[in-house]
């Protein structure tokens, strides 16, 4: 009886081990020879990227000439000030406007160049006299009695970083009256907070947002630029346009303006026999053909067809397309929503391109021979497609107040304030790309575990993080050119490791198939040592039971 | 106003001036149709549209197109590539029994590109270029890597203006596999200036061109000089597609055809932007068996050149012409034959070849090629180029040539033996046939077991190894006399022809069809289950020998069958157990 127990108790603890090396030693092994890897993140920095407080420091200087500020209210300048304007977008996204305004005198060159006879020749004396820092503002203030600014121009905003204005006289705080006038010039010249919303409108409610919001071509680092001729009626029409002169002399200066922002890449193309999706209206009152602006949005679809997308690039492509509409359709107008006639009979859409429609004079019939020769006047045409590049750039003009006066931005199309004013933007749009890519990886990786992150792919990963910070850290400084640099990197990187193909290597792996390899491995192996284990709880149990019994 | 610029224009083109960027650069456009009766009965329509500009592409910043596609312009600029020859190919030309070809290509997908030398990334570039050329054409060319990508160092010179014949910049490669159809026409179309919809390209009909015996699409970029001068380079891009009608099926028994018959459309006019539109039929047979055949309506003009070592005679409808259009709206070239044809000699082409794999068994196998020269008293030199997969390994030391029942040593070998899931054996002779005769070459392999996963989903199909290419000098039968290349029809002008005495062919054999060993596919499975069962089974005796406790049963009542045999034992009287 008692070899019996002692049999009995062998048999229980070889079960006993059976299972224990099956759990200690078979689980681990299998586990960590099927895992995925998978190289560390950090989710730590995704998740503090995934609450955005942006701060946005403006250094801005305000120079007064000599006269500008009465003797009592000099003696009471501070040297420096600092406001600070904080808006919420939404729970996790809030921009706070920090504007570092120094204060100082003018010096004598700059006295000498405000003394100038106009405003333009002082704009460009003054400019080697700032401090060459994108996104930094100076703010000169002259006397209300200069007669730098023309009659009626309170306030005049230069081609580079600067302005000039026209102090105050007067009982009251003349420096409150000044520093608010300051501050509107500031906003104007760099960012408002309507600016930051569109930027940020990927985070913000739709019904925050106004219909323009969703016109610009969201940030990215290169851009193709498509200029098409489309020519529906090449028997009648044999048409030509000088697209390489006009680009050279119109679009090329204002691209390489914006050569910092992003890479751009310029071509056209004449496309033969590509007509509009609609078939134009005829107005008998006018004897000619209307396109509705109903019917626009059914005119891209067919002709993007035959644009062809870039065949060596993934950038975004805008596209600008010339119609010359056929023989038996012009003269082409198109109209508006009151059914008014477009003045330049040109439409754009948003994120995509421009489109305008070229119309001939045809002469009769039979003085001129068929196919008729056409020159295109690319000044009209080249004015209509860069005011529609500004516009899907972004860069629109912003209202202000009568009594601003706005330098022309000259041959570059582009003056330096209104580039700040983009980098502003696209810098904060580029950290929020960054960290709603980063912040999708990271709940990715939590939800399908079948991912794997190699070790490139985790590094990219940790310099978007580094990257991301670094512009944040460099926005609050007031650094924006480096700002933007960064955050340029940050979206490089995150991109590539958001996209790249190795983290899909091991997705088409579903539990069901492991399980079926594995089941007939498992099932075996861990019938005989439950039922074992079952059997040894049972006769723990009546063990426990029987001595009660026998008392 | 224009005129005198354009006078200008000339002029400074005339004096070389090489500043000459003072106008826009030009560009032409020409399209032609060539329909020739095949000598089996079969008619083959090719088409051809040149599109020609006088620009550099190769250079930084703007690029404007104006009749050259801005797809392939882009992909030129950016992959630096000099030359470019792309086809794609439904079906085989049967050189026998239709002859030479006026432009061959292999059943399946072929891409070969000569780079810059300014490349320094060939093998990069490459794979890029026909990822982005898979995504125009709408091909598998994709499947195109290290595996099935060589360097020929003889067989594929560069076709246009070139100085550097260094063949590191060469790739080449063969998809046998890829099937063609409408939608890599559609966009074979689309580059056409006038698509679809004015000139030639009307007849382009997808439903009635794949209804047909062989239909081959193909591009070719190449740089050309600009004029006889040679000092500047133009672009020239050639989209050609050849269709093998099979008249008996179509027109009911009968050889007569007619555009309409064949494409269900009529030429009604000329591609507006088309510099040069025409037709040509072949009708030498009608000069040499007087009035055989009959074409209306009647051609204005009538063509001879030398085409391919023959003298050819074509009668030419230029769509531009006013006078064609005068009669009727719409040009509906129809041919008829005046007496029924019963006897055709089929006169074989002077170079054609044939290929096959013999042997039996999954193990070994032999590759045999059959290289045929019928000129009665000129022996020539060919190229041949083999391009084997890897997993069909080849036994260099069994290459066997004979020619007429001698050993034919070829006087160049080129072997780059395989590198298994690598690359893929490259082996190119130079061999001289001589007249009248055939050469046979053959070579054996040994078939690779391949991994699981590398199978095709059909591996039971076989598979694919690409043609071999024959590239020679075939003497011509007539001495044909230099032209002006810019004069002469399209047709004749793709390949150079060195001299007046040969005229150069390439011609490639049948794909082959190979079958490997297949193995079960469920097996992996199987030896999961297999190899489970059999650790179950050991573990199972293992763990019920140590783990049971054994101890000694009392005697008992017995179990069911013991009871059954007592109650049977009770009711015969007998003593229980």
């Amino acid at each position: 009886m008692a070899a019996d127990a002692a049999e009995k108790a062998r048999g229980k603890r070889a079960a006993l081990s059976f299972a224990a090396v099956a759990l200690v030693l078979g689980l681990p092994l299998w586990w960590k020879t099927t895992e995925t890897y998978r190289a560390s993140l950090p989710y730590t920095g995704i998740s503090a990227l995934g609450s955005l407080r942006f701060q946005l420091t403006v250094p801005v200087a305000v120079v007064f000439a000599k006269g500008a500020l009465p003797g009592a209210q000099w003696r009471r300048l501070p040297f420096a000030d600092t406001q600070e304007e904080e808006s919420l977008l939404n729970p996790k996204t809030s921009v706070t406007a920090r504007y570092e305004t120094t204060y100082r005198g003018a010096t004598a060159t700059e006295q000498a160049a405000l003394a100038m006879a106009t405003v333009q020749e002082a704009d460009a004396a003054l400019l080697p006299l700032q401090e060459d820092l994108v996104g930094a503002l100076t703010v000169y203030v002259i006397p209300e009695t200069s007669l730098l600014l023309p009659q009626g121009v309170g306030v005049y905003v230069g081609k580079h970083r600067s302005a000039v204005m026209r102090g105050t006289q007067g009982p009251g705080d003349v420096l409150a009256a000044i520093s608010a006038r300051v501050q509107q010039i500031v906003q104007a010249m760099s960012f408002t907070t309507d600016s930051i919303t569109t930027a940020l409108s990927d985070r913000v409610p739709m019904d925050q947002l106004g219909t323009d919001t969703r016109r610009p071509f969201k940030s990215s680092l290169g851009y193709e630029i498509t200029f098409s001729l489309l020519n529906p009626d090449p028997k009648s029409h044999d048409v030509h346009w000088d697209i390489e002169a006009a680009v050279n002399s119109y679009v090329q200066p204002f691209l390489d303006k914006l050569g910092s922002v992003a890479n751009f890449s310029v071509d056209s193309q004449i496309l033969y026999y590509a007509v509009l999706g609609v078939s134009p209206r005829f107005d008998k009152a006018s004897s000619s053909f209307i396109l509705s602006a109903l019917s626009l949005p059914h005119v891209i679809n067919p002709v993007e067809a035959r644009l062809g997308s870039s065949a060596t690039s993934l950038y975004p492509v805008l596209n600008f397309l010339l119609y010359v509409p056929e023989r038996v359709h012009s003269p082409l107008y198109i109209q508006d929503k009151d059914g008014a006639a477009v003045g330049t009979n040109a439409f754009h859409s948003p994120r995509w391109g421009g489109i305008m429609v070229y119309n001939i004079d045809h002469p009769a019939p039979d003085k001129a021979p068929l196919p008729l020769r056409v020159d295109v006047d690319m000044v009209r045409v080249m004015e209509v497609f860069l005011a529609q590049l500004r516009l899907l750039f972004g860069i629109s003009q912003v209202p202000l107040p009568e009594e601003f006066l706005l330098e022309s931005p000259g041959n570059k199309g582009l003056s330096d304030w209104e580039l700040d004013r983009l980098l502003w933007t696209r810098t904060v749009e580029n950290i929020a790309t960054v960290s709603t890519t980063l912040t999708s990886l990271a709940q990715l990786l939590d939800k399908i575990g079948n991912i794997v992150i190699k070790d490139d792919v985790a590094s990219e990963v940790y310099h978007a993080v580094a990257s991301a910070q670094t512009a944040m850290l460099e926005l609050a400084s007031g650094h924006l050119g480096s700002a933007f640099q960064a955050s340029k990197e940050a979206v490089t990187s995150s991109e590539r490791a958001f996209f790249d193909p190795s983290l899909l290597h091991l997705l088409y792996f579903p539990d069901d198939q492991k399980f079926a390899i594995y089941i007939p491995l498992f099932l075996p192996m861990a019938v005989p040592i439950l039922l074992s284990l079952v059997k040894i709880l049972r006769e723990a149990k009546q063990s426990k039971k029987e001595p009660m019994k026998t008392d | 106003m224009a005129g005198a610029g354009a006078a200008v224009l000339g002029l400074l083109l005339l004096l070389g001036s090489p500043g000459g960027s003072t106008g826009p650069p030009r560009d032409s456009l020409r399209e032609e149709l060539l329909l020739s009766p095949l000598p089996s009965g079969d008619l083959a329509a090719t088409f051809q549209f040149r599109a020609r500009w006088d620009s550099e592409l190769h250079r930084e910043g703007v690029s404007h197109y104006r009749l050259f596609p801005k797809a392939l312009g882009q992909l030129i600029s950016k992959y630096l590539v000099r030359e470019l020859h792309l086809s794609l190919t439904q079906g085989f030309w049967r050189t026998r029994t239709w002859g030479q070809p006026y432009l061959q290509a292999p059943a399946g997908a072929e891409l070969w590109v000569w780079f810059q030398d300014s490349v320094t990334d060939v093998d990069k570039a490459w794979k890029e270029l026909s990822n982005i050329l898979s995504g125009i054409f709408c091909a598998s060319l994709n499947f195109i890597d290290s595996t099935n990508t060589v360097t020929p160092t003889a067989s594929f010179k560069p076709l246009g203006l070139a100085n550097v014949t260094d063949h590191h910049l060469l790739r080449y490669a063969v998809l046998p596999r890829e099937v063609v159809c409408t939608e890599n026409l559609t966009p074979w179309k689309k580059l056409l200036p006038c698509g679809s919809k004015a000139g030639l390209a009307v007849l382009l009909k997808a439903e009635r061109l794949f209804h047909s015996s062989y239909h081959s699409q193909a591009v070719h970029i190449r740089p050309i000089c600009r004029d006889a001068s040679c000092l500047s380079v133009s672009w020239e891009l050639r989209q050609t597609l050849t269709v093998v009608f099979d008249t008996f099926s179509v027109g009911q028994g009968k050889r007569d055809w007619s555009l309409f018959k064949m494409f269900s459309r009529t030429v009604t006019e000329a591609c507006p932007l088309a510099s040069e539109s025409k037709i040509y039929v072949d009708i030498s047979s009608k000069t040499q068996e007087n009035e055989l055949l009959e074409v209306t309506p009647l051609p204005l003009s009538v063509h001879e050149a030398p085409v391919q070592g023959d003298r050819r005679t074509y009668a030419v409808y230029d769509l531009l012409s006013p006078s064609l259009f005068n009669v009727s709206r719409s040009l509906n070239v129809q041919l008829k034959w005046k007496r029924p044809q019963d006897s055709l000699d089929l006169s074989t082409p002077v170079l054609h070849a044939q290929r096959y794999v013999s042997g039996y068994g999954l193990q070994t196998g032999e590759i045999s090629t059959l290289i045929y020269n019928t000129h009665p008293y000129r022996a020539f030199p060919v190229i041949l180029l083999e391009t084997v997969p890897w997993y069909l390994r080849l036994y260099v030391h069994t290459l066997v040539i004979t020619t007429k029942g001698k050993e034919n040593k070829p006087s160049y070998i080129h072997y780059q033996p395989a590198q298994d899931r690598r690359r893929p054996h490259l082996l190119e002779m130079l061999i001289q046939l001589p007249a009248n005769s055939v050469t046979k070459i053959t070579i054996q392999f040994e078939r690779a077991l391949l991994k699981w996963t590398e199978y095709t989903p059909d591996p039971n199909h076989g598979f694919y190894v690409s043609p071999s290419v024959l590239s020679a000098l075939v003497p011509s039968v007539i001495a044909m006399k230099a032209e002006d290349a810019e004069q002469n029809p399209l047709f004749t002008s793709l390949f150079p022809s060195s001299d007046g005495s040969s005229y150069f062919v390439r011609l490639y054999t049948e794909p082959l069809l190979v079958n490997l060993p297949t193995p079960d596919f469920s097996m992996p499975y199987n030896v999961i289950c297999l190899t489970c069962t059999v650790v179950a089974v050991c573990y199972g005796s293992f763990y019920n020998l140590l783990t049971r406790t054994f101890h000694v049963e009392e005697p008992s009542r017995g179990g069911l069958a013991k009871r059954l045999a007592n109650i049977i034992r009770k009711v015969r009287g007998v003593p229980p157990l």
